[in-house]
């Protein structure tokens, strides 16, 4: 027996596709699918890499791949949309070495703009998906798509969700097999994706999906559980886990490679149980399945909500009727997370609030800057689209209101998809003003290194990117670089950088403050203390709408926690009365 | 043995996650098959966490359901009473950290912080215990051992011997806090008892 040991999600994966000999994995981060790479970049053997975006890294393991080793690369739901357009061709091309594309999808939206569910992408690319239930299977199960993948020359989405991703569960692990590397060969007609061979392709791939529909009805990763036969259950991923914890004793049709659909085995539970029904999280799409194929009693949505995250509550309550007896809930606080005690973000989300500024947003920790005390954003789409909505604006509403309106864009964002944005507003003739917060990290997924902070995912130092070389190079001729923290001075060239009657980037410069560097200055800095005397307490409210989880109203006056105070000195600049030191 | 459910709530930034690993640990030495699950992403510094613990035979959800929780261990007052609903009726208990981390949305005066959060947990919690964790790592000379101290008041509610602690949490945390972490754990583990 291997070694048991509590492992993620994500760990389970990382690890399970290390045993199965995997040489390159890729990434670009994004919750609940970031810490598969962060794990990979461990093992010594896999060459792991942050790539700017998800279609660059789709690519490279893509490439990987059909240059002969086995490849994956990790993705959230949302991120795969970014890799789609490779994602499509690669079910055509088929693959060389295995090649297993790891999609986090989120149920209940803890960190996403949506809650897609991938298994349809999967159908549409028309590539097999294998979801595992926890993180034994997440580490058995990885393996086997990296076998499927071969098998049947294929892409495999292998589809974890946020549940899955970031609990822990108990795995016995094994070892790492070599796998060596498959012989590169020339196949114009299977990777050069010409309309010609493209229509030939599409028939191999039409015919790879009937050998796998028959192939899951005998795949040990379907199997039928025949306990009471008077209730029978399908389930797949974490559905299975709610559905047994509420239904122990059901039979169950537990489905670990869910498309293309097992016909044949499904079938055979049908006829052994009385009633079917379906549990699944999110879109109907093992319903639609047994729909489609004219068993029109079995039910899912019927009992299920297709909105938000499962839970066992939610399965009880939608096919009994009922809850456990359990005390009232009781309204507390709320508690929204917030940017940190010393976090750049700060100065920039308090300036946009005083000069009242449209702000177009986007995708990272600066998100928040939506919320109380700032409510500084206008709108917030996807990774990159804030520049392109503020050239939007300014397209609608002319140059006035362009002078009124700025993006703001994380470093790492702007490298993923901010570029061809700001080109875009150069190449024709806009005047927008954008601002990219660089913190010299990707910050909210919990610090992953980029192009920008010269460092690989393997801790190795690297080329840096130049953020004001490369907006320079866009043609981008007013360029300001400001430190957040001077409230007054950072102030002044946003005034003027929107004023401008020219594209105009500020790239505001301070690193997070949760880095080890920035805790080292913490820990030199004396902490910030109030003089009660001189506090005018809730008369002002100064201190507190600077947004900072330290600084709270206690007794009619400002405190600042010593616990969470770094030191920082944004609070002395907004106090009018002097009272803070 | 029934699956025993322990929620750990808190304000992210206070440990939650590393108490929820060393009681998983713990469950593991221990030979039980366990479940730890929270979310994390977008809980930065000052955000509500939680996180959920099973251990048992064979544990299937990783959530806890509603009416089902044996113990909720919290770090800060307000974030036990979020989650009192999911205690067992009648015979769930609460460890609570003597500690009240008011929101910025309080202090804007958009929102008000709960009173009498004490006496709420009284009516739906068989037994609550409020300890200042705070102080008791203060004493044992280290500040940011609270959530330990806090772990050493759970473990006399839980099937695992002190040396099974012990041995994870040297393993946790860092070498030059073992002391202290222990020296937390054994006061926690004193005062939480009866």
């Amino acid at each position: 027996m291997g070694k048991k040991v509590i492992l993620s999600g994500n760990e389970a994966v990382a690890r399970g596709a290390w045993e199965a000999g995997v040489k390159i994995a890729t990434a670009y981060p994004g919750t609940p699918s970031t810490e598969i790479l962060e794990n990979a970049a461990k093992y010594e053997e896999i060459d792991a890499q942050w790539s700017p975006n998800e279609k660059v890294a789709f690519e490279v393991a893509l490439g990987a791949a059909i240059a002969g080793a086995r490849s994956m690369v990790s993705v959230k739901h949302v991120g795969l949309n970014v890799a789609a357009d490779p994602f499509f061709s690669s079910s055509y091309t088929g693959v060389n070495a295995g090649f297993v594309v790891i999609s986090c999808d989120d149920p209940g939206m803890h960190s996403s703009q949506n809650e897609q569910d991938n298994r349809r992408y999967a159908k549409f690319a028309k590539v097999p998906v294998i979801e595992p239930s926890d993180s034994q299977e997440a580490h058995d199960f990885i393996k086997r798509a990296f076998e499927i993948s071969e098998k049947f020359d294929t892409p495999v989405l292998f589809r974890m969700t946020t549940r899955l991703s970031h609990t822990k569960t108990v795995v016995e692990i094994g070892e790492r097999i070599e796998v060596p590397l498959k012989d590169y060969k020339k196949i114009p007609e299977k990777y050069i994706i010409l309309p010609a061979h493209a229509r030939k392709r599409h028939v191999v791939v039409e015919e790879r999906i009937k050998v796998l529909r028959a192939y899951a009805s005998k795949c040990e990763l379907n199997r039928m559980e025949i306990n009471d036969t008077s209730l029978g259950i399908v389930a797949s991923g974490i559905s299975y886990q709610y559905a047994k914890e509420v239904f122990p004793n059901a039979s169950f049709l537990k489905l670990g490679l869910s498309w293309p659909f097992p016909e044949e085995l499904f079938k055979e539970f049908y006829e052994k149980v009385d009633k079917v029904i379906v549990i699944e999280e999110n879109e109907p799409f093992l319903e639609e399945e047994i729909k489609f194929l004219g068993y029109a009693d079995v039910e899912g949505k019927k009992y299920i909500p297709l909105c938000g995250e499962l839970n066992p509550e939610i399965v009880r309550k939608g096919v009994l009727g009922k809850e456990l007896p359990h005390p009232e809930e009781v309204k507390s606080v709320k508690r929204p997370p917030a940017l940190c005690p010393g976090c750049p973000h700060t100065g920039i989300f308090y300036n946009l609030w005083r000069l009242k500024l449209n702000v177009t947003g986007d995708i990272g920790c600066y998100t928040l800057g939506a919320l109380p005390p700032y409510n500084a954003m206008d709108t917030t789409i996807c990774m990159g689209a804030s520049i392109p909505n503020a050239f939007g604006f300014e397209k609608a509403r002319g140059k006035d209101f362009a002078k009124k309106t700025v993006a703001v864009i994380g470093d790492s964002t702007f490298l993923h998809t901010g570029i061809p944005g700001l080109m875009d507003i150069v190449y024709n003739k806009g005047i927008s003003t954008v601002i990219i917060m660089d913190n010299r990290i990707t910050a909210m997924t919990g610090h992953q290194d980029h192009p920008g902070t010269g460092k690989t995912a393997k801790g190795e130092p690297t080329v840096e990117i130049d953020m004001a070389e490369v907006v320079k190079a866009l043609g981008v001729k007013k360029v300001y670089k400001v430190d957040p923290h001077k409230l007054r001075e950072t102030r002044n060239v946003i005034r003027e950088a929107v004023a401008s009657e020219e594209p105009a980037v500020i790239i505001s410069e301070r690193p997070c403050a949760l880095l080890p560097e920035e805790r080292k200055q913490h820990a030199k800095r004396p902490k910030r203390k109030v003089d009660p005397e001189k506090c005018k307490g809730e008369k002002c409210l100064g201190c507190i709408k600077l947004g900072c989880p330290a600084i709270s109203m206690k007794e009619g006056k400002a405190y600042i926690s010593p616990l969470l105070c770094v030191g920082c000195d944004l609070c002395i600049q907004v106090c009018p009365f002097g009272a803070i030191s | 043995m029934e699956t025993r459910n322990i929620i750990i709530s808190g304000v992210g930034g206070q440990g939650i996650i590393t108490a929820s690993e060393i009681l998983s640990e713990v469950a593991l030495f221990n030979g039980f098959d366990v479940k730890k699950s929270e979310v994390h992403g977008m809980s930065q510094r000052g955000g509500s966490v939680v996180s959920h613990v099973r251990f048992g035979e064979k544990v299937y959800s990783p959530l806890i359901e509603k009416g089902t929780c044996d113990v909720i261990l919290a770090f800060e007052k307000a974030e036990a009473l979020r989650w009192v609903h999911y205690l067992k009726p009648g015979e769930g208990i609460v460890i609570v950290n003597d500690l009240e981390i008011i929101p910025n949305m309080v202090s804007l005066g958009l929102d008000t912080y709960p009173e009498n959060i004490e006496d709420t947990l009284k009516r739906d919690a068989s037994k609550v215990f409020i300890m200042d964790g705070i102080e008791i790592a203060k004493n044992a000379g280290d500040p940011r051992t609270a959530n330990t101290a806090l772990l050493g008041a759970l473990s006399n509610y839980l099937p695992f011997s002190e040396e099974s602690w012990i041995e994870v949490i040297k393993r946790r945390v860092k070498p030059e806090t073992i002391e202290a972490n222990l020296k937390a754990f054994r006061m926690g583990r004193e005062r939480g008892r009866d």
